[in-house]
């Protein structure tokens, strides 16, 4: 083991660099994925397409910032505002004519009409963005790049990849944190989360928490896709490959566990970013094995708490 | 009365027949329009191709019917999205042929897709044009009467970027991979791998990385490459995951480390404008590149790209120039078939029949159907560049390979075929064009 890490100790750590900004993209995903599914006990498929609509979005403002002659800093300043734009128009939406119609109804009825959701919004970015990639990476190229050294020779990463997604990231965790246990808002929340009859008997108006929880959910998938716009290029379907490891990650880190899914990320990401290295077979797999093995462990997740079934 | 009722059954036994096989024995009705079901990605990543495919036939079936259509009668496409899978597709091929009554059918971008239909042209006997799949699995596993591929395959397109690096940079000692993970990726880098072997054995592959179809995010293979230092990278991703996996190597210098080779670079190179750096090699998929330096008929390339970019505001791309070649063929086909009659609509198998060695004008040039149904393109590979006409990179120093100069001969499998190259096929590399 000693010899191993001699030879491979450098590989290692630039593989632990790819894979906290890996983590840090799946988990500003996750998160909102996570929010939603603690407070409205919905499995949202159509979080993938907020992701997609955010990026899109992001993207098109940044493009025409830059048309307009605007600094490279507006932006960072698009990749917020179509966050927020996105969640304080379709997450309402979304809530307020769709969700709350089946609040309580079997989950595959639940499944099935976010699954349609997702189909439309799909369809949707067609009609808008059209088919062919669409990039904007200047707030990743403003920045530009540092070399870290790598024994004899250096290698050069993106600022924005090294420094802007994890802080964003570990910023948005601190925040969240803070917001549900120190706010009132928050514990409300936390609360609905726990119980919502029990909450709803409290006095709080659970309605209107699930309606503030999935707008700030679909912000956060939004937030996501925005972010990580200028690293890639959007095509169709981008939503979809989002999605499914949101799911494993939701399901790895427990229901609600907003700290679990930053954990789970960090797991994936760097179980990825290893693989890509000494593996690339299992790349793909990495994360799901991650998932297996702790399921197999802890069935609840890994900050999940086990749940007495009502009769 | 005997004999009288053996007449009868007799007759009708000869026209129970004749209708059963569907007149083929004698004179075919012509239909009131050519129904021809295409299938194509209209949605997911590969509709990146699909979309554009699309609206070059739309584009080239309102020009055909404008000047009269094909055989006198107009062209109706039936698009079907390839995107939900393979099962879906076949149904859909069967509900064209059965239920709307389509002629000719298009199949398909996915060489998944390609597989999997052109069984049912041999069940259902009816002429499919493969457009744009490459495997050269289609004809080397088995025979199709009624199966034609318009374009080349995935042996020559490999082959003719490694020819031209060889050329171009022959002193390279090691390599890495990068493809998507699906069978174009791995069936690519086979071939290449084959043929490297025996035109330059001993390279070094230092990694072979294969990552998800639509993985939207490179930056870890792009550190394991900046750090392995291979003298060349072979990519034959398409679509958004190349302009991704570009970007990201442009971004953090990449490609001042390594050559790049890219054999389907064409159809992502005018979404990338510059980010391409000039030096690196970039195929086509075939001779249509937009810049043709000798294309047959120079008025008609132009006339081509130009009526798309008029329409559409873009360039055509190399999945537009496949869908041209297959109306084109089909125009081609269906002329020759009715002068085969004396002036008679063909049933299927006279359609078929016609098909069979067809040579067809292209955008660029003119291809020829073998005795398989595989046609004979020529490729174009090159350095990527800078001109004053083009905001993109397009090739430099071009190299026309001919088609039966990097195709699998008939009856061989292409990796048996690649292993009996040897290093005098590049005494026979034409010099650039």
């Amino acid at each position: 083991m000693a010899g191993w890490l001699q030879d491979n100790g450098l590989l290692l750590g630039l593989a632990v660099l790819d894979g906290l900004a890996y983590a840090a993209l799946v988990f500003m995903v996750a998160v909102g994925l996570n929010l939603v599914f603690g407070v409205l006990r919905i499995v949202n498929v159509a979080h993938g397409s907020l992701f997609a609509i955010g990026a899109y979005t992001a993207a098109s403002l940044g493009l025409f910032f830059a048309s307009q002659g605007l600094p490279p800093l507006a932006g960072y300043f698009a990749l917020v505002l179509a966050a927020a734009l996105v969640g304080a128009l379709l997450g309402p939406l979304i809530e307020r004519f769709l969700l709350r119609r089946i609040y309580g109804h079997e989950e595959v009825l639940q499944l099935l009409v976010t699954f349609a959701l997702f189909m439309i919004l799909e369809d949707v970015q067609k009609l808008v963005w059209g088919v062919q990639p669409v990039s904007q990476d200047l707030p990743m190229t403003y920045l530009g790049t540092i070399d870290v050294p790598f024994g004899d020779d250096e290698i050069p990463f993106t600022k924005y990849q090294l420094f802007v997604l994890p802080g964003i990231a570990v910023a948005t965790l601190v925040g969240l944190a803070l917001f549900l246990r120190r706010t009132l808002a928050g514990r409300m929340i936390v609360a609905v989360t726990a119980d919502k009859e029990a909450a709803t008997a409290m006095g709080i108006d659970a309605t209107r928490i699930m309606l503030l929880t999935f707008t700030a959910g679909a912000a956060l998938a939004a937030l996501g896709g925005a972010l990580a716009s200028p690293t890639t290029s959007l095509v169709p379907g981008v939503g979809a490959q989002t999605i499914v490891l949101s799911f494993a990650v939701v399901a790895t880190a427990g229901l609600g566990q907003i700290e679990g899914a930053a954990l789970t990320s960090l797991m994936m990401g760097l179980g990825r970013s290893v693989a890509v290295y000494f593996a690339p077979e299992f790349e793909v797999v990495v994360p799901y094995l991650i998932m297996v093995a702790v399921l197999l462990v802890r069935p609840q997740g890994l900050f999940g708490v086990l749940e007495t079934r009502r009769v | 009365m005997t004999q009288e009722l053996s007449r009868r059954a007799l007759m009708g036994a000869t026209a129970g027949s004749l209708l059963l096989a569907g007149g083929n024995a004698g004179a075919q009705q012509k239909p009131s329009e050519l129904r021809v079901g295409i299938t194509t990605f209209l949605s997911g990543p590969a509709s990146v191709f699909g979309v554009p495919s699309k609206q070059m036939a739309e584009l080239l079936f309102e020009q055909v019917n404008a000047q009269g259509g094909i055989g006198g009668i107009p062209v109706k496409p039936y698009f079907v999205d390839e995107a939900p899978g393979t099962e879906h597709l076949v149904g859909e091929y069967r509900r064209l042929v059965q239920n709307e009554g389509v002629h000719v059918m298009f199949a398909s971008i996915s060489s998944g897709s390609c597989l999997a239909c052109t069984p049912l042209s041999d069940e259902m006997r009816k002429t499919t044009l493969l457009w744009d799949c490459g495997t050269q699995r289609i004809f080397e596993e088995g025979k199709h009467p009624f199966a034609f591929r318009t374009q080349g395959f995935g042996t020559p397109e490999v082959l003719a970027p490694l020819l031209y690096l060889l050329k171009h940079k022959p002193d390279f000692k090691s390599i890495a991979v990068i493809n998507q993970d699906y069978a174009w990726g791995r069936d690519s880098w086979e071939l290449w791998k084959t043929a490297m072997d025996v035109l330059k054995p001993g390279v070094r592959v230092v990694a072979e990385m294969f990552p998800r179809l639509g993985a939207t995010d490179y930056s870890t293979e792009v550190t394991r490459l900046l750090a392995s230092r291979p003298d060349v990278i072979l990519t034959t991703s398409w679509g958004g995951d190349l302009v991704t996996l570009v970007r990201q190597a442009a971004e953090r210098r990449l490609f001042e480390r390594s050559t790049f080779v890219m054999p389907v670079a064409e159809a992502s190179l005018q979404l990338l404008g510059k980010v391409v750096p000039a030096g690196h090699v970039i195929g086509a998929r075939g001779d249509h590149w937009n810049n043709h330096p000798k294309p047959k008929d120079p008025a008609k390339l132009a006339k081509f790209v130009d009526g798309y970019r008029a329409k559409y505001n873009e360039y055509p791309i190399y999945p537009c120039h496949h869908m041209a070649q297959a109306i084109s063929a089909l125009q081609a086909g269906y002329a020759k078939a009715i002068a085969a009659k004396g002036g008679g609509w063909p049933n299927d198998q006279e359609l078929a029949n016609a098909f069979r060695g067809l040579t067809f004008d292209t955008p660029t040039s003119t291809i020829t159907l073998r005795e398989d149904g595989q046609g004979l393109e020529d490729q174009i590979v090159g350095l990527s560049s800078f001109n004053d006409k083009f905001p993109f990179a397009v090739p430099k120093d071009m190299i026309m390979f001919p088609a039966a100069m990097v195709s699998t001969p008939v009856g061989m499998k292409s990796v048996d075929w690649l292993k009996t190259l040897t290093p005098a096929i590049l005494a026979q590399t034409p010099a650039p064009i």
